[in-house]
């Protein structure tokens, strides 16, 4: 899909960050577990997407079908997901502080049958490239101009599915299919670079027939022109892979990978928000 | 094929072939439907299919999981996706895809697994599909079909495709005995009473369908009258047929083409043991995985014969 891209307000994409931040790490302090370092790492690229222009979307109509479609594969990261689409009104702000309760719709991992939004129910990783590279197919079937991104996380591209997927989207020639591989350092024992090498990750998508850039993924500016870039692309799959921080914003988080699947506990969240600032 | 000899009933086709040619006709009607393939579609008969609306379908190489993964995407932006592989390779191989990516968000996916069973023979027990149901019958909302014959088939497939939400349709390679006309009443969830009876009740699909019809001729020439139901669809099972049986006749004999745990059998049993326990036997491939060989032969070896349905039957009735 070609479109054009305006180049967003970088200062109110930062202030959204911040306080994208804040509610991750709200949301998860009040649950008591969660993923707030999986999704603090995906922040800058999830704001752009959805608030700097890049996917067209309309909260009041969540099945438009000429819709830009999100699917976050790594599922853990499900709280920047919800705080997303409680900014973009799909979900009540005030819906956050409920996550992962017994009478929420926003369940620990994605549910697509409980949140307007949520285009695809995940947490068992590795699937979310197959069911992009679905929608991404129908585009040409019903003659609609859509975009399929797809975020995956560092560790979860070990999945063999993942590159059955990106075989196959190179082969169908699909170019508006957008993988974004949020290289944040580490999986849930170890940095991933303990499991397999992140350094030859660009290396294999384009292998696999991908046109592949690394980016900064928590530089705004650079996240959104690789974003935009992306999504003009029109000779194939593009897949961008954005090199981040686990914990991104909060130091204690940022030092330490066993926080993976914990909430900051309630008598820290002060000292973890007045950091993000 | 030596099943359905002794009951008289003539050679059809395979189910596959019913398959891929109810699929073609669906697909010259319906824009909606949309093929994925894992590279086996001139075996599964879904290539017919693809001949005619080659824009309609995808062969995504030998990729199971993402076979699932892209008809399911394909369900969530609308469009009626037949995913169709081998049942073996289908249920087994993407099985968690079907549980998460299909079954859990309830989407619009209809799975399709051929070359189901131990009649299949030379291939050999990696190709056999034979705990196929029972992985599918696992998964909540998903709705299993057995279908016997051509005829059946045609219908299943029909009903597949106006059925919304996601179905497991089980067909097999080689060509089988005709059990109905092109007329078949065929209802999703509803058994087909094939034979009337109030000594035994006889509970098959698929191949053993004609199985249990030569059982039936053959207990008939001893004086024991049994019912023979067509227990096309597995999941939702026909509980008043079950309990109708069990309240008509000494007991019943399931047969299916399918290891033991987890099939028709189990979900038969579970079934009738909660309002009307009565005596029951199964006849199925055990719990064991089969071999290479010949078809028919090893359908007597492991015991999915006619005779052996008797003898089951035969020892209900006389207590």
């Amino acid at each position: 899909m070609t479109g054009i891209h305006t180049a967003p307000d970088f200062d109110r994409l930062a202030e959204l960050s911040k306080s994208l931040r804040r509610d991750v790490l709200t949301m998860t302090s009040e649950a008591g577990s969660g993923h707030p370092t999986s999704s603090m790492s995906a922040v800058e690229v999830m704001a752009s997407l959805y608030f700097g222009g890049i996917m067209k979307y309309d909260a009041k109509n969540p099945k438009m079908p000429d819709r830009d479609r999100f699917i976050l594969s790594k599922g853990h990261a499900s709280p920047i997901l919800y705080a997303v689409l409680a900014e973009a009104g799909y979900i009540q702000k005030d819906q956050l502080n409920t996550l992962r309760r017994i009478d929420s719709p926003l369940e620990g991992h994605p549910n697509m049958l409980r949140v307007p939004g949520v285009e695809a129910s995940t947490g068992s990783l590795g699937q979310g490239l197959s069911m992009g590279l679905g929608h991404a197919l129908n585009a040409k079937l019903d003659n609609l101009d859509y975009n399929v991104f797809v975020m995956m996380g560092d560790g979860e591209i070990q999945e063999g599915q993942v590159w059955e997927a990106a075989m196959a989207a190179a082969n169908f020639g699909v170019s508006n299919l957008v993988a974004i591989v949020d290289l944040n350092g580490y999986q849930q024992t170890a940095p991933v670079t303990k499991v397999t090498d992140p350094s030859t990750y660009a290396d294999k998508w384009r292998a696999f027939g991908w046109h592949t850039v690394e980016i900064d993924g928590h530089d705004l500016k650079e996240t959104h022109a690789a974003l935009a870039a992306a999504a003009d692309y029109s000779n194939g799959p593009a897949a961008i892979i954005a090199h981040t921080k686990k914990g991104k914003g909060v130091s204690f988080l940022e030092e330490d990978f066993s926080w993976h699947g914990r909430g900051v506990p309630k008598d820290r969240l002060a000292e973890a928000l007045e950091e993000i600032g | 094929m030596t099943l359905g000899t002794r009951a008289g009933l003539t050679m059809g086709k395979a189910t596959r072939d019913a398959f891929g040619r109810a699929l073609q006709e669906i697909g010259a009607s319906n824009p909606k439907v949309v093929v994925v393939d894992g590279d086996v579609a001139n075996s599964t008969r879904a290539e017919w299919f693809g001949k005619d609306n080659p824009e309609r379908f995808f062969n995504v190489g030998i990729a199971e999981s993402n076979l699932i993964g892209v008809a399911a995407g394909l369900a969530a932006s609308g469009k009626i996706p037949v995913a169709a592989s081998f049942a073996a390779f289908l249920l087994c191989n993407s099985y968690d895809q079907i549980r998460m990516s299909v079954a859990f968000p309830k989407l619009n996916v209809k799975l399709v697994g051929s070359h189901a069973g131990i009649s299949i023979g030379e291939d050999g027990p990696s190709q056999m599909g034979i705990e196929d149901v029972s992985l599918a019958c696992s998964l909540p909302g998903m709705v299993v079909m057995v279908p016997a014959d051509e005829h059946s088939t045609r219908k299943a497939t029909q009903q597949m495709i106006e059925h919304d939400g996601p179905t497991y349709l089980r067909v097999g390679r080689g060509d089988v005995p005709l059990i109905y006309d092109e007329n078949v009443d065929f209802q999703i969830g509803k058994a087909n009473i094939l034979r009337d009876g109030n000594d035994v009740t006889l509970v098959a699909n698929g191949l053993m369908v004609s199985a249990a019809l030569d059982a039936a001729e053959e207990l008939a020439a001893e004086g024991i009258t049994a019912r023979v139901l067509d227990m096309h669809t597995v999941k939702p099972i026909d509980e008043a047929a079950l309990r109708a049986a069990a309240v008509d006749t000494k007991g019943i004999v399931v047969a299916e083409e399918h290891l033991h745990h987890g099939g028709l059998g189990s979900v038969v049993a579970s079934t009738i043991a909660q309002t009307n326990p009565c005596k029951i036997a199964f006849v199925d491939v055990g719990d064991q995985f089969a071999k290479s060989g010949d078809g028919d032969a090893l359908l007597e070896e492991f015991g999915l014969t006619g005779a052996n349905i008797a003898a089951k039957a035969r020892k209900i009735v006389q207590g």
